[in-house]
């Protein structure tokens, strides 16, 4: 499927998800897109710091970002905007974010079927090559008619 | 009844999405966070990621809550977290306590709930692996 034929585009669509909301608050932006992934940026913020003391990104903001990373790769391996909701995510925290850096998260839909859609990926603060985060996750399609 | 220790328990991130300490049981504190924008997805609903930060966050809690009552200090480093998400967060306030399953010397395993209305009806829950590290300097 060439680019112009496919419906969505996580470019266009960032700006309409990180307009409001929690991805809002978190200040996510478009950095990248494949076939079936989507790769979104986390700009550094003094108020997103984990424990007190440690110049330290918390936790809980890669997981958003994995999960809206996720999200976005679902739809454009799909190619279609319908309700998901997570199930089920795992995050590795393999090493600490750069004080500093923006961390990127990219994730990969490897499989839909009728009524799930399954997800790997990872987060880094500028090489994808030496990742601070790896996850994994299922999401389910909330549709009207649920079919297995 | 358990002491309630002088705890940190929430991190600069916590305390910019909103997430308070709500009251304790059994010497275990219990977090809140309102139902606001910065925790919203889809409309009127919590975004996946808010609940994990929440969950992640009263994990924590739990755990430096029982490291301060046996009088332990340590840096805490997040190993890994799996959420299960078994229902869809309303627009309404969430609650969340974790509890340690296993405290060792260099490690820690926790499990968390997150609910609303009903404590009986959790809305997520995680299971999470922490390292504790000599505070530095």
């Amino acid at each position: 499927m060439s680019e112009q034929e496919r419906k969505f585009d996580p470019a266009k669509a960032t700006s309409f998800f990180t307009g409001r909301g929690h991805s809002g608050w978190l200040g996510l932006k478009y950095s990248d897109h494949g076939d079936d992934w989507v790769e979104l940026e986390l700009p550094w913020r003094e108020d997103l710091l984990g424990e007190e003391g440690q110049r330290v990104l918390a936790s809980g903001p890669i997981l958003s970002l994995m999960d809206m990373a996720s999200g976005m790769a679902i739809w454009r391996a799909m190619d279609e905007f319908t309700a998901i909701a997570t199930l089920d995510l795992r995050v590795d925290y393999v090493r600490p974010a750069r004080e500093g850096a923006s961390v990127f998260g990219r994730s990969q839909c490897y499989r839909v079927t009728r009524s799930a859609a399954f997800v790997r990926g990872l987060a880094h603060d500028g090489e994808a090559e030496d990742p601070v985060a790896h996850i994994q996750a299922v999401f389910m399609k909330i549709a009207p008619t649920t079919r297995l | 009844m358990a002491d309630n220790p002088e705890i940190d328990a929430l991190t600069p991130y916590a305390r910019s999405l909103g997430i308070a300490l709500d009251a304790w049981e059994d010497g275990t504190p219990i977090l809140s966070v309102p139902f606001d924008e910065t925790v919203e997805g889809r409309p009127e609903h919590y975004h996946g990621g808010a609940t994990g930060g929440l969950l992640e966050t009263a994990g924590y809690a739990a755990l430096r809550a029982e490291l301060a009552r046996q009088g332990r200090s340590a840096m805490l480093k997040p190993i890994n977290i799996t959420v299960q998400y078994l229902a869809a967060g309303k627009s309404r306030t969430s609650y969340a306590q974790g509890r340690i399953t296993k405290l060792g010397r260099r490690s820690a395993n926790i499990t968390v709930e997150a609910w609303q209305d009903d404590r009986n009806r959790p809305i997520a829950t995680a299971v999470m692996n922490v390292i504790m590290a000599e505070p530095e300097g």
